[in-house]
């Protein structure tokens, strides 16, 4: 069947069958690998894409659930060779040891800072409650998210002045 | 891990869903947010022929007020559950129970009405709609049915639903009167299944008594617990220690747990003894504190 919708802004119309996963769909069809599989059970997070703006695991969800919906992805945050100050606080603050988490965590803190963008330690580490860690401890992730509320924080007063 | 092929279908209207599901019966599987249904088809456990996605099907998500009620579209994520913060005062228990399922990313896709219709024993809406009265609408060709919570569990992932109807609405009762609630979750790790939990709801009359009290349990047995026992020793009361350790106890003996990784029997039971009993006193509290 075919389904249509935009990815990291580009609309693509692609013909699959309905039982194959958004994560194989971005992975296999599209070849954007920076969205991973890690446990495949809708467990750990590494799979988490934006649907809509709202951070989701791709592994459980059907590629015809994509159809008119708009999907971001890690490699939609960079924008004109300019890194989301999301991925500059990942940068900045060594959010990552193995990296495998990283996109999915990139992207449940970029949509957080949007809806909250002055969130508590507290409400960072609630908000990545879904998302897998193996290597860092969070405590670097959870600096990196605060890095990203800053930064943005600065701009928009920066912008203001 | 992918599921076995099935064909789907994604209509825009609640009919050409209805007649779908009176076409294929049993055949057919809906699918709301997927959260539980995807799974479940990855593992094999489900291969519906034909998979009706109601995503498109409008006038189905939303927390509304309406007419001595808080009607749920039965296709409203939890995530907007959880924001839903008008409830605090009047179904303290959503509010508190929302956030505790599962991660904020299965909260962003899976639905009120999935959860429910899914039957988890170990679902957290399911001790919740006990707790609070809840009525379920569904539909199907031939015409609606309402069907009151308590009863609509009868087995793990079992439920009152045919397979030719889809649910539509959660409607709770919020009458006069002062009221409050919690849900208290026992799990081994955020994001986990419940090993025990307990959803209260209480209702005072003006003169401070206990006018209704709605308990309901999660985990301890093959499905949604309501703690009619406890519930009836509530009612008409004045909310005193001693009525509440009786209701918790009664609570505990209503809980069917069963022995696995999450605890033995006896400490499930005796932690949905302990949660009625802390959940009743912040219950009564909360109601106390509320606003006529």
């Amino acid at each position: 069947m075919k389904v249509t919708f935009e990815i990291n802004g580009a609309e693509k119309s692609v013909d699959v069958e309905p039982r194959t996963l958004v994560v194989d769909l971005i992975r296999t069809k599209l070849g954007m690998t920076g969205t991973h599989i890690g446990c495949d059970t809708s467990n750990c997070g590494a799979c988490t894409v934006l649907l809509d703006g709202r951070p989701v695991k791709s592994c459980t969800l059907l590629a015809p659930m994509l159809e008119g919906k708009k999907v971001t992805t890690v490699e939609g945050l960079a924008a004109g060779g300019k890194l989301d100050a999301i991925q500059v606080g990942f940068h900045a603050e060594h959010g990552l040891q193995c990296g495998f988490c990283t996109p999915g965590m990139m992207l449940v803190g970029k949509a957080l800072i949007e809806a909250n963008p002055h969130p508590t330690e507290d409400e960072i580490r609630w908000g990545i409650s879904g998302n897998i860690c193996r290597c860092t401890g969070y405590m670097n992730i959870v600096k990196a998210i605060q890095h990203a509320a800053a930064a943005n924080a600065a701009e928009n007063t920066a912008g203001v002045a | 891990m992918f599921p076995a092929a099935f064909d789907y279908i994604a209509p825009g209207a609640l009919d050409e869903v209805l007649s779908l599901l009176s076409q294929h019966g049993d055949d057919a599987k809906v699918l709301a947010g997927g959260q539980s249904l995807i799974p479940l088809l990855k593992l094999r456990f489900a291969a519906p022929v034909i998979v009706v996605d109601i995503g498109r099907v409008d006038g189905l998500e939303g927390v509304r007020r309406e007419n001595g009620h808080v009607r749920i579209g039965a296709r409203t994520r939890h995530r907007d559950v959880e924001s839903a913060s008008d409830l605090r005062g009047t179904l303290d228990v959503l509010l508190d129970a929302a956030p505790l399922i599962s991660d904020p990313l299965i909260r962003n896709m899976g639905t009120v009405g999935g959860s429910v219709c899914h039957a988890d024993p170990a679902g957290d809406w399911g001790a919740v709609m006990l707790a609070v009265g809840a009525e379920f609408v569904v539909k199907s060709a031939g015409g609606e049915r309402v069907l009151p919570a308590a009863g609509f569990f009868e087995g793990p992932f079992t439920t009152g639903l045919h397979s030719d109807e889809v649910m539509t609405e959660i409607r709770i009762p919020v009458g006069a009167g002062r009221s409050g609630g919690t849900y208290l979750k026992l799990e081994r790790k955020v994001g986990d299944f419940a090993s025990v939990a307990a959803a209260v709801h209480v209702v005072l009359g003006g003169d401070g008594r206990i006018a209704t009290a709605g308990i309901g349990l999660c985990a301890v047995g093959a499905h949604s617990i309501k703690a009619t026992a406890a519930e009836a020793v509530l009612a008409g009361q004045e909310p005193t220690d001693a009525v509440i350790a009786e209701a918790a106890r009664l609570a505990g003996e209503a809980a069917e747990p069963k022995a696995d990784i999450r605890g033995s029997a006896e400490y499930k039971r005796d932690v949905a003894r302990v949660f009625v009993q802390r959940g009743l006193h912040t219950a009564i509290n909360r109601a106390q504190g509320a606003a006529a």
